[in-house]
């Protein structure tokens, strides 16, 4: 079995963000990046799917240099190889751009099965898996917390509204973007990190894909208009002091409304 | 010089950042104020293998090398275990350089794989109360006893004892007057911590409390033959590669600790608002995080030259002593500044920076007083005559 794991980077969750002077985004010079963690857990199912038989786990990111430690980290952790797009022309794609990158870099790999997380931590927008596969023509769920992988299909458990869950058969090839906590994820033990030294990692460009003037900021249909914080509401008051001060004073004031 | 980056050694310190930011400052605090043995984050690290990083790869290790260790290390006590983080790991990296250096064939095949596993645990006995920094002088004692030695003695300053099975043991095996030279006729031994023969006792201390210091008193300690590392009266020369790479690796997480300080004490600067102000805008708070930043990041340039040098087996004693005395001395001034930074607060336990200055105080005196490393610079670096 081949398994794609679709990987983002992202600011690391402790990362002091600022932004960027045109408003559009946040700058990233100087900050820390992680895995985005929802990612990693659609990297730990597709390491499971390795551990319980012979699967090749394929992990594909798209960014710049930097990505790499991305990519180094899931290879570290067992992943067999990685692809990544490191293009310019690449940057500043919307969703849609991003899963035409993907949903490319799959139809040249042709997996069994894809794995990616539900959304990314930065864009929020959740809408590049399903758009992978619709651009492959293969079927796929959201939001799954459990997986039960065999050879030909995939019996997920999904999250509904409400707290209702929904258990879904998809036959393969399908894709499967997994929700947080789904799985325990793994490190990459001091062995691993030795060995992903010799796996391969093939960088590849928009134009080797095929996609040409189809992606990044010039192709857009999602734009952007700005990112900011938002003011603080009126009435709003801080507490101030010690973490024993400030409990005290905020069960003083619930006690001063009546709610206690 | 080539100064780009190292990809192994990105990844080392990468990987291990992630699995340390799994235990916060408050496990950490936790385990402090209570003095527990942090054996979750321990099995943590022995679980990826992390114990072998410098074991040669014959015997189950990654075959790496001080530097490797060293960004290891750095990278843990710069994480919120600071110093009692990297000494719940680093005394299995380095304690085991005079084995693998000198040791039998078969004394490695006995003890190395189950060091990089992380299942053996062994204690570092040089230290004497009555001999200090003059090893020459130590007390301990070892005499032939058919085909093993009898050890007789009291060690100080045994880190993780109390957790230990062995103890690698430099004992005086020919009396001092009667060797040519004042370090002959010492042996090193990797003996059992016999609990029939041996009394571990905790020393309380002021700070890294959750790994414990103890005296270890020996009273006919057994020690078989095939337990003396390297030859009977080079002891003390065959300690030398656990020494020189245990002072650079203490140098490495003296700048891991400085960094992790004055990272907490920028972003304290940037929040806390005094006079309508954020108080990092004042030149008096700004300046001392300056001045120490770019003091942590020469002195990491030193103890990495120390290791690379080391690791090539060149002589590194020079550097080795030039690291540990600058990057101790940048490790506490970082968390001392830092501490300040804070005011009243970082007097609090609360916001952890009083943790990191009692542990980085320790860089100053351990593994050797910065006063002795400069003893060894000014006579063996710069020729002038011996002072003592």
């Amino acid at each position: 079995m081949k398994v794609l794991v679709c990987l983002k980077q992202v600011p690391h969750s402790d990362a002091r963000l600022d932004i960027r002077d045109d408003g559009a985004w946040i700058k990233d010079d100087g900050v820390k990046f992680e895995i985005n963690s929802y990612d990693t857990y659609a990297l730990e199912q597709a390491l499971r799917v390795k551990d319980a038989g012979e699967a090749e786990v394929v992990v594909v990111s798209i960014g710049p240099d930097r990505v790499t430690q991305a990519l180094r980290t899931a290879l570290g952790m067992g992943a067999d190889r990685a692809v990544h797009v490191n293009d310019p022309e690449a940057e500043g794609s919307d969703p849609l751009g991003v899963a035409k990158i993907l949903a490319a870099v799959a139809a040249e790999e042709s997996p069994d099965l894809i794995l990616t997380g539900f959304m990314s931590e930065d864009g929020n927008f959740a809408a590049v898996p399903p758009m992978v596969a619709r651009l492959q023509g293969i079927p796929s769920a959201t939001a799954v917390v459990q997986c039960e992988i065999s050879d030909s299909s995939v019996r997920v458990e999904r999250e509904l509204e409400g707290g209702a869950m929904e258990v879904v058969d998809l036959e393969m090839p399908c894709l499967i973007a997994l929700q947080t906590g789904a799985n325990q994820v793994r490190y990459a033990s001091l062995k691993g990190i030795m060995q992903a030294k010799k796996k391969p990692v093939d960088a590849k460009t928009v134009a080797d894909l095929g996609l040409a003037g189809q992606v990044g900021a010039s192709a857009v249909k999602v734009v952007i208009e700005k990112i900011y914080r938002p003011d603080k509401g009126e009435g709003a008051e801080m507490l101030e002091g010690s973490t024993g001060e400030v409990v005290s004073q905020l069960v003083g004031k619930i006690k001063e409304l009546g709610l206690l | 010089m080539d100064f780009s980056s190292d990809p192994e050694l990105e990844s080392i310190a990468r990987e291990a950042e992630n699995l340390a930011s799994a235990f916060d400052d408050d496990y950490w605090s936790e385990h402090d104020e209570k003095k527990q043995f942090p054996w979750d984050f321990y099995r943590a690290f022995a679980e990826q293998g992390w114990m072998g990083i410098a074991i040669p790869e014959k015997y189950g290790g990654a075959g790496l090398g001080v530097l490797h260790a060293g960004t290891l290390l750095h990278t843990v006590a710069g994480s919120a275990g600071a110093m009692n983080a990297a000494s719940t790991l680093h005394l299995s990296i380095f304690g085991m350089g005079p084995v693998i250096h000198h040791g039998s064939e078969a004394l490695k095949e006995k003890v190395l794989p189950p060091t990089a596993r992380g299942d053996l645990h062994t204690s570092f006995g040089v230290t004497e109360d009555d001999a200090g920094t003059d090893t020459s002088r130590i007390r301990t004692a070892a005499r032939r006893d058919g085909d093993r030695w009898i050890v007789n003695g009291k060690k100080v300053w045994n880190t993780k004892a109390q957790q230990c099975q062995k103890i690698l043991l430099l004992a005086r095996t020919t009396p001092r007057d009667e060797c040519a030279r004042r370090f002959d006729g010492l042996t090193l031994f990797l003996a059992d911590l016999d609990p029939d023969h041996v009394e571990i006792r905790e020393i309380p201390k002021m700070g890294r409390n959750a790994v414990n210091s103890n005296e270890v008193f020996l009273r006919d300690l057994p020690v078989s033959n095939e337990d003396v590392v390297g030859e009977v009266g080079r002891g003390f020369y065959h300690l030398l590669d656990g020494i020189n790479p245990e002072r650079i690796m203490v140098a490495a997480e003296a700048v891991g600790i400085g960094l992790r300080a004055i990272d907490k004490a920028v972003a304290y600067a940037k929040e806390r608002i005094v006079f309508d102000r954020p108080i990092g805008q004042n030149q008096a708070v700004a300046h001392p995080l300056g001045d120490s930043y770019s003091e942590l990041q020469a002195a990491d340039l030193l103890w990495k030259h120390a290791a690379w040098t080391y690791d090539r087996g060149l002589p590194a004693g020079g550097l080795t002593n030039m690291a540990k005395l600058r990057c101790a001395d940048a490790g506490f001034r970082a968390c001392d500044r830092a501490l300040q930074t804070f005011g009243g607060f970082g007097y609090a336990r609360e916001f952890h920076v009083e943790r990191y200055w009692r542990e980085a105080r320790l860089m100053r005196l351990a593994p050797i007083s910065q006063e002795m490393a400069l003893n060894f610079v000014t006579e063996h670096v710069l020729g002038l005559p011996r002072s003592y």
